[in-house]
């Protein structure tokens, strides 16, 4: 009670001394975010509009762009939900049950996260590739997971394993069961007891993790640059389709493609603070 | 209903099985069997074979950059990440919403998008990238120093967010008991709240290193790639891959996981620490 009024008053009061350093901190805190987060930003825009917006929309129709969005398109819809589905079994097991093992359970779980995404790609060509481990086998059956899509989908669920968990273990920790528990003793079914009590309670939890999740699937690059082969028009994601005109000195075409990987970025961030606001409004 | 057993306490709730059996065989099935696959590898080389890859000249260069170049640039964030995470908890200004959704956009933004978008910023005939030549002397893309920038870039996320729920729960009363008791900024700052903090900064400075070590797609497009000078350890795993010594990038790739689990060590022991203090603090 007391911090409230004297706060304010406080405020009017604070020295020029201790203003100026106010300032200078804040000041200090913009030129470094805006030099290294906006210049960047800034300099993805200006390159991919340098030679105006028709050459811009051009880069969009070559045929091995078209297919790299397709391909990053598809590996998103495979792994997102696959990985939101581990996400929700492993937080109903670990936040709802208490068992042996369970802090080793959640190191692993965020295990990818530790992990170089190099490493992430390598150990699916120590696992598949023609010298991996079960290599000659895949080989002999005439299947192929390195350099093809199988593998681009299996490295970009490493890697974004952990997001859905990781966002959902916390926050039913915190909510608690005893909802649950009153559902299950009334009669209810496991099914309808999370589909009408669960879900709804982790309902934002689950689609910050979700969109976070999505937001790497479709950034990914070193994970999978080392299973992909880069052959153009069928193993070529949008990231690294901008790598590929890049290093061909297609400037606007790669900072086009690029741009379009951005706004999904400023898109995350805005649904992610949309998010959070929600999830504030209601606890606060 | 399903009773207690040593394994689990007993609970009304339904699909521990379900949930746990699926959670343990999907993690087994994507993540261990295949680091499994790598260890195999690796131990299926003789000691002498190695030694002397992960031993090898460029292979130590490449360690030199990337274990010195994400440790600098973790000391950077440390203390910007700081400054920043201070102004987005203590200060009221115009923006300071916006300036805190900004934060998580290393997060957000592909590695490979930052990655050309630096190279463009820095590069000799970027707009930074000429003036700083200009007027500093100093040339940032293609250099070790622009491996320092991109790795700044990818790790700041982890030092604020770390740092800014230590900071908002610090005992702000503590600091205003000393101001009253005569201490000066200075003396409030060092004595009351950097003990406060220093878990969670550490914590931060330990995943933005860990993160700097291994980090790819944002470093690839700034550093130039110069074998011995501007080569980093996954670069180097990607060349040896390419060449089709799947020893030798299995060696190197090992030789990081061994350090990636003994970084997870110390974030976890930072982590317990803080928790520790948070205790103490609340007696």
């Amino acid at each position: 009670m007391a911090g409230g009024a004297p706060r304010s008053e406080k405020r009017s009061h604070v020295s020029p001394a201790l203003r100026a350093g106010r300032i200078g901190l804040i000041a200090v805190s913009i030129s470094f975010l805006g030099l290294l987060l906006l210049a960047p930003l800034g300099a993805v825009l200006s390159q991919a509009f340098a030679e105006g917006v028709r050459v811009f929309l051009e880069s969009f129709k070559n045929p091995d762009t078209i297919s790299a969005i397709k391909l990053t398109l598809l590996t998103a819809a495979i792994v997102v939900p696959v990985n939101t589905l581990f996400g929700i079994a492993a937080a109903w097991a670990i936040a709802k049950f208490e068992f042996k093992g369970k802090s080793l359970l959640i190191t692993l779980i965020d295990l990818p996260f530790a992990i170089s995404p190099v490493i992430a790609g390598l150990v699916f060509v120590m696992l598949f590739g023609a010298h991996g481990w079960w290599g000659q086998w895949l080989q002999d059956n005439d299947i192929q997971v390195i350099f093809a899509v199988p593998g681009i989908v299996l490295a970009t669920m490493f890697v974004t394993f952990p997001y859905v968990a990781r966002e959902l273990i916390p926050l039913m920790q915190q909510q608690g069961s005893e909802e649950e528990e009153a559902a299950i003793t009334l009669g209810a079914s496991a099914w309808t007891t999370f589909l009408r009590v669960t879900l709804p309670k982790i309902r934002w939890g689950l689609i910050y993790g979700v969109i976070l999740c999505n937001a790497r699937a479709m950034g990914e690059f070193g994970a999978v640059s080392v299973v992909s082969g880069h052959i153009r028009g069928l193993t070529t994601t949008m990231p690294l389709q901008v790598e590929i005109l890049y290093n061909e000195y297609l400037f606007v075409a790669a900072f086009a493609v690029a741009s379009v990987l951005a706004l999904l970025a400023m898109v995350t961030l805005v649904i992610k603070t949309f998010v959070e606001w929600r999830a504030d409004r209601r606890t606060g | 209903m399903t009773g207690a057993s040593w394994f689990r306490q007993s609970s009304i709730l339904p699909g521990f099985g379900l949930t746990l059996g699926f959670t343990t065989f999907f993690l087994s099935a994507l993540v261990l069997l295949p680091l499994a696959a790598l260890v195999f590898k690796t131990t299926s080389m003789t000691w002498a074979e190695f030694i002397d890859t992960v031993l090898d000249e460029r292979a130590l260069a490449s360690y030199r950059l990337s274990f010195g170049a994400a440790f600098i640039a973790a000391c950077i964030n440390a203390f910007f990440g700081f400054i920043v995470a201070w102004s987005l908890v203590r200060y009221e200004f115009p923006g300071r919403r916006l300036v805190d959704a900004l934060i998580d956009l290393p997060f957000a933004l592909p590695t490979a998008v930052s990655g050309i978008a630096l190279a463009a910023v820095f590069s000799p005939t970027g707009w930074l990238g000429v003036k700083l030549q200009q007027y500093l002397g100093l040339q940032v893309a293609y250099t070790w120093v622009g491996v320092v920038v991109a790795l700044i870039l990818i790790g700041l996320p982890f030092v604020v967010r770390s740092v800014q729920p230590a900071l908002v729960e610090a005992q702000r009363d503590l600091e205003e008991a000393a101001e009253t008791l005569g201490a000066g900024p200075f003396t409030v700052f060092r004595r009351i709240i950097l003990p406060a903090v220093l878990p969670a900064l550490v914590t931060g400075f330990t995943m933005a290193f860990a993160r700097g070590v291994g980090e790819y797609g944002s470093v690839v497009f700034i550093s130039g790639n110069l074998p011995l000078k501007t080569e980093i350890t996954p670069l180097l795993i990607v060349i040896k891959l390419e060449q089709f010594d799947y020893n030798g990038a299995a060696a190197l790739g090992f030789t990081m996981l061994l350090v990636s689990f003994l970084m997870l060590l110390v974030i976890n022991l930072a982590q317990s620490w803080s928790r520790r203090r948070y205790v103490r603090a609340d007696n």
